[in-house]
């Protein structure tokens, strides 16, 4: 213990170094005492076909230890063989990330005891990574600036291939952690997997913008991946990890604070509240005179909180050494070339096409792309809707609708081929707005496509011109002491009579043409 | 029964059989009646697969029957050594921590084998993991040599030399990581060779030290070693490690058995003190032959080779402290105290306590140190210079001369029990081998009489550029054919451990 521990702030007698620390500093002050640097380890499972070292099918799921040989099992005598798509995914991803590729590296062995962990060291790669020292674009909403948003460009440390681990689970006890379990059973399906990790340089300056920083990392990260087509990238699946580090920094001081490193940050949100909660529990450490203790701190979704792991103080000595059973990757710069040629259009160029061809400004983007839209416009575009129609439909209805449902708009059960006719049903006039909202409705009840709604509620808009002055006439003959009053001049009056047109018509017919028709008829 | 059959050659017993003038079973069962005969004093199997040999050999006869065209060497038997995985056999690498274990697939090697007819008679014994040089190792007691049962027959693959050596089998498997092949080829009187690294497949073949290990031949005669060589040589997939380029013509060069006008090297860095005066005499008797039989003679120094041990004792228990950490009780083998009131990690440590021998702990902490952060540089990087100067010394060598002697071994066979508390004598037993596999270059050890002191055997190690394995042969075999002449019958009928 280096400092005493103030009675507001915990309590006195300390069981364990940093432990003693239990309160909170409320966010806005300990970002305006203390500035954030964060660090993020993402963990990427590659969607190959096969495994890293071996013919296993590398997919999720699966009846347990179904996906595995005596390679990825790690029985003795088997030996390693690596997947030329992995290293291809890899300098994809890097070249993505605009960092360099190595002409030469190896992979190297990792040596630690885990049950899950078949050959007890996993292949992975130490001072010769396959990707250095590149960056990532990526835009935070700040509403103090200028535009709503702020850029800043995120350094990227390095890229390397390994293998992933088999899964555990712990039966019984009450942590689900393996100390306190009754047993544990492992899975291997995943052992093998290739797993890509992306490690930033440290990201300092964002002050209160932090948490969301980490976010908008890990978002743009996302969209890179999944347009690079290397990944499913599923977090609640596990095929995307997220490792927090989290140091703070006396404001003005220049001098780094001592990290954590939060594991199990499995969603986006959660990645926003680790790093907020971390500045909010080392405020208050640093605050009560003790320091942060270097560790590795488990996230726990429903609490929003972080617990202490082992101490990385004792932390192990892996051991690295150049794994004897692979050869060097030596990628050569005509394949690199190649996989550069072959790139997608990457996230940050569509965006900007996007915003162009929409004609809207970054601000409307950043509300479409915060409501995940950005592809079901694309494609609403794509199926013939403009791109304001295609933006008023998602933005205003679809939005809504998810948020109502607690679900992502894009799993919404309604394609954008869906919400183009809808919009052209609009546009043609046989929709009103608010029956289109009808027939969204019946399209996600699941009765079909909305031609479909249409034929089988009834909806489309009475446009038959004979049909509506019958309708009116009616109305008028109903309602003789309104339609007097309308023939006086009192025109206000004749909503009356529009109303009792549309009752008549179900509200299938266009208001405003109903009411030149009452006008017109008054006035003859 | 000591048939004739089991004094054959693998060359002759495979010209028999193919001719018809053998059957492959006959010959399984003369073998398997001599290793029912010996087997109580020599001990070199830890498995004879009886009923899977003669179905084998059944198998090899009904080709014949049927007309198909027969492998070189279908219907032999031989002696696999234990680190080979198996599919019909426990594979226990000679430690108590895999008894028992019944390996759900075949190595390379043993397909290969299956493959080319060779009729597997079992498994042998070795040193712990291939860790030794005597088989006094091996979790299940030592095998002796058949010049003498009171000696060891050398390690780590003492099993297959002493089997091939006592006439239980005409061919013998094993894997030299030190000097594993060559060192008990040199004790027992047999050809040994370690082939240029990657030549084999090490798919199956449980590691000690991945960067070294290497599986070979041995055989009584040159010819037998070369046959087995190129059915056991190739490319495999499943080895990345594994060299993609044809097989040297091995055996050709065991026919061709001439050396006329071949440059050969002797290393003064392999001679001298220490050295077995007997080994040394027989020794420099054979290089006078070579020079008789036609080779330049000429003196090469290495200067590196004399740090090789030293770089060889942190290298391979660094890789085998890595490699033997999945014997963890989780998913094969022995377990020990999974009683449900221990954690993991307890079966774990209690498992590799009471699985592991010695030595093999011995070199699990020789290794974890020196791949230590802060420890790393000193002893496994600087380890790893020293292996690139001496194959900086191969290769400046081989600008002078086609290949390179030596002794294979500094003595002969030591007794049982002589040097197993004594760590550093054993390791001496591989000082002449350790270069070549620290630079993956091909080597041989083959038989050049009778150390006068002892009368035990004594071996000349052959070492030549990788991937001319055909020249280790080619020289051998012409030694061999001017001793068989000056001797006029085989050096194993002097063998009387047996008798
Ligand atoms: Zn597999």
């Amino acid at each position: 213990m280096t400092g005493t521990v103030s009675a507001a702030s915990g309590p006195s007698a300390a069981v364990e170094k940093g432990a003693a620390v239990t309160g909170l500093v409320p966010f806005g002050d300990a970002v305006s005492r203390y500035d954030p640097v964060i660090g993020l380890e993402t963990h990427v499972e590659l969607g190959t076909a096969t495994k890293m070292f071996c013919g296993c099918p590398a997919v999720f799921g699966g009846d347990p230890n179904t996906h595995v040989c005596p390679v990825c099992l790690g029985l003795p005598g088997s030996l390693p063989v690596a997947n030329r798509v992995a290293i291809e995914y890899t300098i994809r991803i890097g070249l993505a990330l605009n960092c360099q590729i190595a002409s030469w590296c190896r992979f190297a062995r990792k040596n630690y005891f885990y049950p899950d962990m078949p050959k007890n060291f996993q292949i992975s790669q130490y001072d010769e990574p396959l990707c250095v020292d590149g960056w990532l674009d990526v835009t935070i909403d700040d509403p103090g600036a200028e535009g709503g948003s702020r850029a800043i460009r995120v350094g990227i440390e390095r890229v390397h291939l390994e293998e992933d681990t088999g899964k555990s689970l712990h039966v019984g006890g009450t942590t689900g952690r393996i100390h306190g379990a009754d047993y544990s059973l492992v899975d291997y399906n995943r052992a093998g997997i290739p797993l890509v990790e992306i490690v930033t340089k440290p990201v300092d300056g964002t002050g209160e913008l932090a948490p969301a920083a980490a976010r908008a990392y890990v978002t743009e990260l996302r969209d890179l991946l999944r347009s690079l087509e290397v990944s499913d990238v599923r977090m609640e699946e596990g095929s995307l990890r997220c490792d927090v580090n989290t140091s703070l920094s006396p404001r003005g001081s220049g001098v780094w604070g001592t990290r954590t490193e939060t594991k199990n940050v499995n969603s986006l949100r959660s990645v926003e509240r680790a790093v907020r909660h971390e500045i909010e529990r080392q405020a208050a450490v640093l605050d009560s005179g003790e320091r942060v203790v270097l560790q590795t701190r488990h996230f726990h979704e429903d609490t929003g909180t972080t617990t202490a792991g082992r101490g990385k103080e004792e932390a192990q000595d892996y051991r690295y050494f150049p794994e004897p059973d692979l050869l060097p990757i030596a990628p050569s710069s005509q394949w690199v070339d190649a996989i550069r040629a072959g790139l997608p259009e990457l996230p940050a160029a569509r965006r900007a096409r996007l915003m162009g061809e929409w004609a809207v400004s970054a601000r409307e983007f950043m509300d479409i792309r915060n409501a995940g839209a950005v592809d079901a416009v694309a494609a609403t575009v794509a199926a013939g809707a403009s791109a304001a129609e295609a933006r008023k439909w998602w933005l205003n209805e679809l939005v809504r609708r998810a948020n109502e449902a607690g679900a992502d708009v894009a799993d919404l059960p309604i394609s954008p081929a869906a919400v183009a006719r809808v919009a052209e049903l609009v546009k043609a006039g046989t929709l009103s707005d608010k029956l289109a909202r009808q027939v969204i409705d019946g399209v996600l009840a699941g009765e079909g496509t909305p031609d479909e709604v249409v034929a089988a509620r009834g909806l489309a808009v009475v446009s038959d011109e004979g049909a509506l002055l019958t309708a009116v006439d009616a109305a008028i003959a109903a309602n003789p002491d309104v339609a007097e009053k309308v023939r006086g001049g009192k025109i206000a009056a004749a909503g009356a009579l529009v109303g009792a047109v549309m009752k008549a018509t179900r509200g299938q017919a266009d208001a405003t043409r109903v009411r030149e028709l009452i006008l017109d008829r008054l006035r003859a | 029964m000591d048939s004739g059959i089991v004094r054959m050659s693998a060359a002759d017993l495979a010209a028999g059989i193919a001719a018809g003038d053998l059957s492959a079973a006959e010959v399984t069962e003369a073998h398997l009646g001599r290793i029912e005969a010996v087997e109580d004093r020599v001990h070199s199997f830890l498995h004879v697969s009886a009923e899977q040999a003669r179905r084998a050999a059944q198998a090899v006869d009904a080709q014949r029957a049927a007309g198909e065209p027969l492998g070189p060497l279908a219907g032999v038997p031989l002696a696999l050594k234990d680190v080979f995985t198996t599919m019909d056999m426990p594979t226990t690498c000679g430690s108590a921590i895999l008894d028992g274990w019944r390996p759900p697939y075949d190595a390379t090697i043993t397909r290969r084998l299956r493959e080319a007819g060779v009729v597997l008679l079992g498994k042998t014994n070795m040193d712990e993991f291939a860790m030794g040089s005597s088989t006094e190792n091996s979790a299940f007691g030592p095998s002796r040599n058949p010049w003498d049962l009171a000696r060891v027959p050398g390690g780590s693959s003492g099993g297959s030399a002493a089997a091939v050596a006592g006439f239980e089998a005409p061919l013998g498997v094993g894997t030299d990581t030190g000097g594993s092949i060559r060192q008990p080829a040199a004790v027992c009187g047999l050809v040994g060779g370690k082939p240029t690294y990657g030549a084999t497949s090490r798919y199956g073949l449980v590691a000690f030290a991945s960067s070294l290990d290497t599986p070979g031949p041995l055989a009584r005669t040159v010819l037998d070693a070369a046959l087995l060589h190129e059915v056991m040589a190739g490319h495999d997939p499943r080895d990345s490690t594994s060299v993609d380029s044809p097989v040297p013509p091995v055996v050709a060069a065991a026919r061709q058995a001439d050396i006329s006008g071949l440059t050969v090297g002797i290393v003064p860095e392999l001679s001298g003190e220490g050295y077995q005066p007997g080994v040394l005499a027989r020794f420099a008797e054979a290089v006078e032959l070579l020079e008789s039989l036609g080779a330049k003679l000429m003196e090469v120094s290495c200067p590196h080779f004399t740090y090789g041990l030293a770089a060889y004792y942190l290298i391979a228990p660094s890789e085998c402290s890595s490699n033997l950490a999945r014997f963890d009780a989780m998913r094969f083998g022995l377990r020990c105290g999974d009683d449900g009131t221990r954690s993991a990690e307890e079966v774990m440590s209690l498992t590799r306590e009471s699985g592991f021998g010695a030595e093999v702990k011995r070199r699990i902490m020789l290794g974890t140190y020196a791949l230590s952060s802060g420890y790393y540089d000193a002893y496994y990087g600087k380890a790893q210079q020293v292996r690139t100067l001496i194959t900086r010394d191969f290769q400046a060598a081989f600008e002078q001369v086609d290949v390179l002697v030596s002794p294979t071994t500094p003595t002969t066979a030591f007794p049982i029990g002589e040097r197993v508390d004594d760590p550093m004598a054993m390791y001496l037993a591989d000082l002449c081998t350790i270069p070549a596999n620290l630079s993956g270059n091909p080597a041989l050890s083959v038989p050049c009489g009778l150390s006068p002191d002892d009368g035990l055997p004594v071996g000349l190690q052959i070492m030549a550029p990788v991937l001319a394995d055909d020249r280790l042969y080619r020289v051998a075999a012409a030694l061999e054919a001017a001793l068989d002449r000056r001797r006029g019958y085989p050096l194993l009928d002097d063998a009387k451990g047996l008798a």
